[in-house]
């Protein structure tokens, strides 16, 4: 375990030093004139001329050789100092702590819904593969597949919030914010979790390791908390691991309909901006997320897995 | 023993099933306390500006629309200037302005607003860039007994309304650091700051140290919201009381909802094409005439922005009532004069159906972008118009500051945008920049005209009012013929309001919401 353990941390100070390092030979590389662009974020439109572009570059020192620049940005990084936003010169950690934060809260809401419900919904299915519940949930599982997430959340805003009013329709601040988006990411959530724990619990459950816990006379309930769902989880947590990590990258669109200040908000408004240590940051961030989540995910089918007698991965 | 860790499994799950019930049960539980929140006594203002600053040049007005900071000139519903944290003031002689301060204003910090700290405060607006005072030919701003004095160095009759600008707002001493940086925003308005949230959140309460009428409505929390459509759904559920920065199509919709009512107001903001004066084609005044002939701005206000009187027929809004010229001639959709106009400048059609001149096809670039959002739409209607007299038109969608890089290293054709003309309440300063003789990031490209410069130049130093509107018509009389820049449309500014709240007034200059005039409905 600490060998895996050792192993991934080397794999995470790689990973921050390519993906930082891509990120700014690919800004670098981008057209427009990078002064120009953050101060079109600092002054807004009605205000960025050349004047206060010349003011940003002279400011930043955008006029310096780039390996200087991102020389800077690895002492930096060593002292793990993230820097100032080239635009709104907050501190970059404070503004990432804020967006990773916000992502993470929708991402852990959203993931514990659709696990609680696809799960569930999946080991009922899973009882009787083919019978009604099992047909219908194939239904759901599909309906809420074909349904992109932004029309999903839109159709929820109009229920829950225009017509019933018992949730707020967008925005961030209050504990009930992140009702609608989690749920319209947990849906689509829902129905994969679903498909993969009916048909990871049918396979299972023919195995013939829970037929011979039948046989020894175990019932059902301890058959199936003991060896089918331990067995079924191996698989599901690889899969939500998975899942957690499209989720943390991929919920630009719910955050932007619902007004949800997280990474994909951080992230395109830097990308617009040309915010080079908050490009940098963010991507870095998302990077070491992976990083984490996998190894995560090692560790607990590791302790889950019942086969291996030493709880060892090999890495 | 065997059993112990299928035992320690199933206990995990038994948690993890427990886990995700509390945080179901919390959202549901906590979903009511919030929404009872965001009805009662708190006003909901949802727009699309974040909070990105609390730097009064860069932090988008919030804080002077929020009522929390004061500049020393305001302005009303009409954008005439008014007394502000100044209660009046004079020009001493052409070269010195001076400015009395409201004796009872107080700062959030309980500090009286001395002419010192006022004097300080403008200080840091004029070191700093991205202010208007910047540019105003200041040579020293200073105080004298309980007055402000500012001497110039060329007479500038427009400073009063430089001084409305949200740049020059006057903070607190203790707003700032060392280096002159805001680290927290301490004004005098009816409103003090109680919480900043980067990126979107501001909430303010009731001052306790405002000098003037109490506000009905003590605390108001601001929120951004980037979507439109996002915007318009939570006006439409309640969610907002005031919801700002609506696009046409929400607008049409929530006509029909019933609990929320839709407030107007025309703005001096025009949408306008600016036009690369020493670009080959562009130069010549027959080829942007028919440019602006071959512009259908009645379909495109109807169509894109639901709002036909919004179509331009000059440069100046109606808003702008000084500046609008009722009798001169309407810029018209004419897309036969157009061809006219550029068969005379010496185009004719090619083979694919797009003019050619000396073996060159009329091909140019239109870069735009998607802040304001019909932007863009209107580019393809232009792309469209144009395509139909002869004229090759690419659009880029891109960033806002691709317009100014391009007139800088003189690669841009065409260039649309929304402009606002009072970004200090009086146009004329706007107008020197924009069209200054080297031309102008945001205005002329290419182009001068010394008849312009020098009826901006006499307005600048100060002319009587007859004088004045002679030169007002002037002006706008050489922007309709030379078109250095073609109008497309004008703007108007709606907001949705709940009918929970009442007296709500837009002001045409968006400097400030007025909140502290709102009351609640019985």
């Amino acid at each position: 375990m600490l060998r895996l353990l050792r192993r991934r941390a080397l794999q995470a100070v790689g990973v921050t030093l390519v993906v930082s390092t891509a990120c700014f030979v690919m800004i670098r590389t981008l057209p427009g004139d990078l002064a120009f662009r953050i101060a079109a974020g600092r002054y807004g439109y009605d205000q960025v001329d050349a004047a206060s572009a010349e003011g940003v570059r002279a400011e930043l020192g955008l006029d310096r050789p780039a390996w200087q620049q991102l020389l800077e940005w690895w002492a930096g990084l060593a002292r793990l100092d993230l820097g100032t936003s080239l635009v709104t010169r907050a501190s970059i950690a404070d503004e990432l702590g804020h967006a990773l934060g916000a992502s993470l809260h929708l991402a852990a809401v959203a993931l514990a819904m659709g696990c609680l419900v696809g799960v569930t919904l999946g080991a009922a299915a899973a009882h009787r593969p083919g019978g009604a519940l099992d047909k219908l949930t194939t239904l759901a599982v599909v309906g809420s597949r074909a349904l992109p997430p932004f029309i999903l959340g839109l159709l929820l805003i109009l229920v829950f919030a225009v017509h019933l009013g018992v949730l707020p329709a967008a925005g961030h601040g209050q504990a009930s914010n992140v009702a609608l988006p989690a749920a319209a990411l947990a849906i689509g959530l829902a129905g994969l979790f679903a498909r993969i724990t009916r048909d990871t619990v049918v396979q299972v459950r023919a195995t013939e390791y829970v037929q011979f816990a039948r046989t020894k006379g175990l019932n059902g309930r301890l058959v199936l908390t003991r060896h089918v769902l331990r067995n079924s989880g191996v698989t599901v947590v690889s899969y939500v691991g998975v899942q957690a990590l499209i989720l943390i990258e991929g919920v630009i669109v719910i955050e932007s309909l619902f007004g949800w200040p997280g990474l994909g908000h951080a992230l395109v408004h830097a990308v617009f901006w040309r915010d080079v240590p908050m490009i940098q940051a963010t991507a870095v961030a998302l990077a070491l997320l992976v990083v984490v989540i996998n190894t995560a995910v090692d560790v607990s089918t590791a302790a889950m897995d019942p086969r291996p007698r030493v709880k060892e991965v090999t890495p | 023993m065997a059993s112990t860790p299928t035992l320690r499994t199933a206990r995990a799950i038994v948690a993890l099933t427990a886990v995700v019930a509390l945080t179901a049960c919390t959202t549901t539980s906590d979903t009511r306390d919030g929404t009872a929140a965001v009805t009662g006594g708190t006003l909901s203002v949802v727009g699309p500006v974040e909070v990105h600053s609390l730097e009064p040049a860069t932090s988008s007005e919030l804080f002077t629309r929020l009522q929390v900071s004061e500049t020393l000139v305001a302005t009303d519903a009409d954008g005439a200037l008014r007394a502000g944290l100044a209660t009046g003031w004079h020009a001493d002689d052409d070269t010195t302005w001076r400015f009395e301060l409201r004796p009872t204003a107080v700062f959030h910090d309980g500090e009286p607003v001395t002419a010192d700290a006022v004097v300080a405060a403008l200080q840091i607006a004029y070191d700093k860039e991205g202010s208007p005072l910047t540019g105003a030919p200041v040579a020293e701003i200073g105080v004298d007994g309980d007055d402000i004095v500012v001497r110039l160095d060329e007479p500038f009759a427009s400073l009063p309304a430089v001084l409305a600008h949200t740049s020059t707002q006057v903070l607190a001493p203790s707003s700032y650091d060392e280096d002159g940086a805001v680290t927290e925003v301490i004004g005098s308005g009816p409103y003090a700051i109680s919480a900043v949230h980067p990126p979107q959140r501001i909430e303010v309460t009731a001052s306790e140290h405002w000098d003037g009428t109490a506000p009905a409505i003590t605390d108001v929390t601001y929120q951004a919201v980037s979507r439109a459509e996002s915007r318009a759904l939570m006006a439409e559920s309640g969610q907002s009381d005031v919801t700002l920065g609506m696009d046409p199509v929400s607008l049409q919709r929530l006509q029909d909802v019933d609990g929320v009512q839709i407030h107007s107001v025309t703005l001096p903001r025009t949408i306008q094409m600016k036009v690369n004066g020493e670009h080959p084609a562009l130069g010549d005044p027959l080829v942007r005439q028919a440019l602006s002939a071959a512009l259908d701005r009645q379909g495109m206000a109807t169509a894109l922005l639901r709002d036909p009187e919004m179509a331009a027929t000059q440069l100046f809004p109606p808003s702008l009532a000084d500046w609008h010229q009722d009798d001169l001639t309407a810029l018209e959709h004419d897309a036969d004069e157009a061809r006219r106009l550029l068969a005379e400048a010496g185009w004719e059609e090619g083979p694919d159906g797009i003019l050619v001149r000396d073996g060159e096809r009329f091909e140019i670039t239109l870069r735009t972008f998607p802040d304001r959002p019909e932007l863009p739409i209107l580019a393809t209607a232009i792309q469209a118009a144009f395509a139909d007299v002869g004229i090759d038109l690419s659009v880029s969608i891109s960033n806002s500051s691709e317009i100014p890089a391009g007139h800088q290293d003189g690669t841009l054709d065409v260039g649309l945008y929304a402009r606002n003309y009072a970004l200090v309440p009086d146009p004329a300063v706007t107008l020197l920049g924009d069209f200054a003789p080297e031309g102008s990031d945001w205005g002329a490209m290419g182009w001068n005209d010394e008849d312009l410069t020098a009826a901006l130049e006499a307005m600048a130093e100060g002319l009587d009012d007859a004088q004045a509107a002679d030169a007002r018509a002037q002006v706008a009389q050489i922007m309709q013929d030379e078109l250095p820049v073609i109008p497309v449309a004008w703007y108007r500014q709606s907001a949705v309001v709940n009918e929970r709240v009442a007296g709500m007034t837009l002001d045409p200059l968006e400097r400030s919401w007025w909140l502290s005039e709102l009351t609640w409905s019985s």
